[in-house]
Formats: C-alpha cells, sequence, structure tokens
C-alpha cells in the first residue's frame, strides 16, 4: 500500500467522493463538532448543577440557553496577555496544535451508512481511511505536544509541572486504551472504523464480548481527557490550574475547547468501537437514522462522563500511576490477548 | 488504593438519585431572603419626635470606629439655628461606606442612640464617590427595602450584653 493509498477516500459502491462534497462535509461536521462542544459545557455545568442540589447557569438566555454564547464573547474581549518570558511562537503555537488535532480525529468517525443524494454520494464520514483507529491515536499523540509545549512554552513553574503530569498522564494512559481497543481490531480483523461498525452490524455490540474492553476503555479514555476523577492535570489544590496557568482569554478558550473536543471524539470512537457505531440497537429505522443513532449514543456517554465527574473524587498522583500500570495495562493485556487466543481458537 | 467497585457504584447512585430533588439555592435577585433583626447593614442617623437630630457631634463614634471611616465635623448651636437638643451639633456627618466594616462599634459607642445600623445591605455602587454617605442621605429613610425576618421568632427581648451585666 502505498502512502497516497492511505489518504484516498472509498466508498462501497467504488464511487469517488467529489471534492466538494467533502469540504462542505468537514465544514458541517467542524462546526456541528464546535457547536456540541459548547453546549455539552452547558449542559455539563447544568447535570453537575442538579447532582448538587443547584440550578446552574440560568440567567443567559431561557434555562440559561446563550451561556456558551455569553462565554465565547468574555473570552474572545478578553486581553491576550502573555507572560514576558514566554517563547512567542511556541507559546501562541501551543493552543493552535491542541485545538487543531482536536477537530482533525473527528473526521474518521463515522456516523452513517452514506448516502445518495440526486446523484452526488455523500460518504458516512469526511474521511474513511482503512488505517481510521491508528490515525485517531497519532494525531491524538501530536495533540499532547500542544500541550506540553503550550506548558514549557509558558515559562512558568506551575505551568510547567502540569504540563509534566499531562504528559506523564497522557502517555502512561495511551498504552491502556490502545491495548483496550486492540480485542476489537481483533474481533473485526479491520482497523477501518466503517469496518468495525459494519462487523456489529447483525450480531452483539462489541460491549458485551468486550466488555472488559470497553470498561478499560472507558477509565483510560478519562484519564486521557484529564477529567475527574483523573483530572489531576489541572488540579487547583496543587497547581494552579496546569498547562494552561499562563494562558487568557481565547487561547485559554483554544485548549478548553480541545479538551472538550477530545472527550466527545472519545465519545465517538467508543460508540464506534463498542456500541455498534451508527446502527441501532437490531432495528437500524430509516436511512437518515444514522445520525441519530449515533448522537443518542454519544449523548449517554458524554452524560456518564459528567456523571463520572460529580461522583468520583480526585486520585492522587501515586494512585493514578498505580492504577494506569498495575491494574489497567495488566487487565488490558490479559483482554487482548485472550481475545486473540478465543478469535483464533473458534 | 484499595478498589471498592461496590462502593463507587453507591456513590453513583447518590449522585444520580440527586437530580430528582429540588435544588435548594436561593435565586438572589428575584427572592431575597429576609435579613435577621439584628443584621448589620447600612446606617441610619436618627431624630427626636421635634424634630431636632439625636446627634450632637461628640464623635465618638469616630473614635469608637476601627476603620476610621466616620467624619464628624461638630459646630456650636445658637439659638437661630437649632439642630439638635444638646450644645453643639453635626456640621458634616459623614461615612466612608467603601471603608466600613459593619462591626456596629459606632452604635454602641453613641451615648444618644443617634446612629444605627439599619438592614439594607444592597448598597453597591459604579463609583466610589457614591459610596461616601452624607448627613442628609443617613438621615433620610432608605430607597431600597429589605424583608426582615420577624423580630418575635428570631430575636431576644434583651441583648444580651445589657441582660448580663
Amino acid at each position: 500500500m502505498t502512502p497516497t493509498a492511505l489518504l484516498t477516500t472509498s466508498t462501497p459502491l467504488g464511487v469517488e467522493v467529489a471534492w466538494w462534497v467533502s469540504l462542505i462535509q468537514a465544514l458541517v461536521i467542524i462546526n456541528l463538532v464546535m457547536v456540541t462542544f459548547a453546549y455539552l459545557t452547558l449542559a455539563e455545568r447544568k447535570v453537575m448543577a442538579r447532582m448538587q442540589l443547584r440550578y446552574g447557569p440560568n440567567r443567559a438566555g431561557p434555562y440559561g440557553l446563550l451561556q456558551p454564547i455569553a462565554d465565547l464573547l468574555k473570552l474572545l474581549n478578553k486581553e491576550s496577555f502573555q507572560p514576558a518570558a514566554a517563547i512567542d511562537w511556541l507559546y501562541i503555537l501551543g493552543p493552535f496544535l491542541a485545538a487543531f488535532t482536536a477537530l482533525t480525529t473527528f473526521s474518521v468517525i463515522p456516523y452513517g451508512p452514506g448516502w445518495n443524494v440526486g446523484g452526488v454520494y455523500i460518504p458516512g464520514q469526511v474521511a474513511d481511511v482503512d488505517i481510521a483507529l491508528i490515525l485517531i491515536f497519532a494525531i491524538g499523540s501530536v495533540g499532547i505536544y500542544g500541550f506540553i509545549v503550550g506548558g514549557w512554552a509558558s515559562d512558568s513553574k506551575y505551568a510547567l509541572l502540569g504540563s509534566m503530569r499531562t504528559c506523564a498522564q497522557l502517555v502512561s494512559y495511551e498504552v491502556s486504551l490502545a491495548l483496550s481497543v486492540l480485542g476489537v481490531v481483533i474481533m473485526a480483523e479491520s482497523l477501518s472504523l466503517t469496518d468495525i461498525v459494519a462487523a456489529q452490524d447483525g450480531t452483539l455490540w462489541y460491549a458485551v464480548p468486550q466488555f472488559v474492553g470497553l470498561v478499560v476503555f472507558l477509565l483510560a479514555g478519562t484519564a486521557e481527557t484529564a477529567r475527574a476523577p483523573f483530572d489531576l492535570p489541572e488540579a487547583e489544590q496543587e497547581l494552579v490550574a496546569g498547562y494552561h496557568t499562563e494562558y487568557g482569554g481565547m487561547r485559554f478558550g483554544l485548549y478548553s475547547m480541545s479538551e472538550y473536543i477530545n472527550l466527545i471524539t472519545l465519545s465517538g470512537l467508543c460508540v464506534t468501537l463498542f456500541l455498534g457505531g451508527w446502527h441501532g440497537p437490531g432495528w437500524d429505522g430509516a436511512a437518515w437514522a444514522g445520525p441519530l443513532w449515533f448522537i443518542g449514543k454519544l449523548v449517554v456517554l458524554l452524560y456518564l462522563f459528567i456523571w463520572m465527574r460529580t461522583t468520583l473524587p480526585r486520585l492522587r498522583y501515586d494512585q493514578l500511576m498505580r492504577f494506569g500500570w498495575k491494574i489497567l495495562l495488566p487487565v488490558a493485556t490479559l483482554n487482548a490477548v485472550i481475545t486473540a487466543v478465543v478469535v483464533v481458537a473458534i | 488504593m484499595s478498589p471498592q467497585p461496590l462502593g463507587t457504584l453507591k456513590g453513583f447512585a447518590v449522585t444520580f438519585r440527586q437530580i430528582f430533588r429540588k435544588p435548594i439555592t436561593q435565586q438572589y435577585p428575584e427572592y431575597k431572603r429576609p435579613v435577621y433583626p439584628r443584621f448589620r447593614g447600612r446606617h441610619r442617623l436618627w431624630k427626636h419626635e421635634n424634630g431636632l437630630e439625636k446627634c450632637v457631634g461628640c464623635s465618638l463614634c469616630a473614635a469608637a470606629c476601627p476603620a476610621d471611616c466616620i467624619r464628624v465635623v461638630a459646630e456650636e448651636n445658637t439659638a437661630e439655628n437649632r439642630v439638635s437638643p444638646g450644645e453643639r451639633y453635626a456640621r458634616i456627618y459623614e461615612i466612608n461606606m467603601s471603608r466600613c466594616i459593619f462591626c456596629g462599634y459606632c452604635e454602641l459607642a453613641c451615648p444618644f442612640d443617634a446612629i444605627t445600623l439599619g438592614n439594607e445591605f444592597e448598597i453597591a455602587e459604579y463609583s466610589r464617590d457614591d459610596l461616601i454617605y452624607t448627613k442628609d442621605m443617613l438621615l433620610a429613610e432608605p430607597i431600597k427595602r429589605v424583608p426582615v425576618a420577624s423580630r418575635e421568632r428570631f430575636d431576644t427581648p434583651e441583648p444580651s450584653y445589657k441582660t448580663r451585666s
């Protein structure tokens, strides 16, 4: 396979996808993801508030529905302050890199079967890459640079400590995350997300045979997106705010956005790998229902993450490392090995 | 760390149950919680029933003030201009609300109960100058009204420092 072949988009019918279709689709998806991010922040604050017997934001617009817009305007209006000793271009590059990689990964996640509208073929995802799973992990790893570079370039001990924590945590949990996915890859015999979704059609979703994998994936994913109870990179009590201590205004907004979009992508990936992707439970409904199933499962997962954040207290740093290396990693490895043995034996 | 999966699940149940309970938030600008009868808020200066000011300009309140926010300039009462029943009256009486810590010492120091701390707490202003209250403002009825909890239920008939001595 030549390197260029990896990036061509293939369709089941062998129909070429027109470049302008992909362009429009990319624009639509990016904006949809950003809107999801905006309202995820609101939903998180609302749900968390209700779990703590509060109302949450309810002043901007009816039920606080305009709160994300108010937040955005506030961030945009802020002075983009920069520490005098910061390394200029790296300081600016950090949030850009983080946001870019976060937005890129969603392009390979399938959300529908693909549609033929008036002779124009619209694929079910922006780019159907053969090795989509590896691509996601690769881009995710590049995204870590955004966190490290930003924390290091701001010339502050808190930011540096935060970025070191982020780095250590993301690197340790990425191993478990990748291994937890391996079971699914072995069962579906493919790295393409389209194939993995197709392999779950009509049979049990991989959440059942790969239940251990799902649990490990969710736990490692929580750590990977640095959310409670694994939100050590931004433990306010110890570090001021983590790697983005010295960032303000929309640059901080970009970091915050990249974290939330990473969470959305991760949930999307979880839906794709373990929960049957855009397929309904045993019944798909109309051809246009695919995205709705996908969004429904996505919302459930995002709710789970918010729920987890309200419930669980933050781990200590040694607990985090012990949990990652001594519990998650062996379990994920065992799961992958057992899956491989079972698949070969059957 | 000893993993306790059952305890963790119990925690999830607890947080989930709270969603169906009514939030206990008091939504402030719409609902103002009644202040207790002895709440120490914005100051008032008082007059006698015959219209004379109770303040005689002795500056004891200013002396008692730990934040040094009271300024009193006294002047002699004359036959043509009788403001207070005493020898002197306060020509200028200013309280700088941006310095006041609402300790109530001025109220305790006053020999004539001329100054008391009222119940109003919404005294935020856009300018620091507006926070300097003059005598006229302190003598006038406060513009904003504050709900006060009933004195029978929330106040003792006699302050303890008076009964104990």
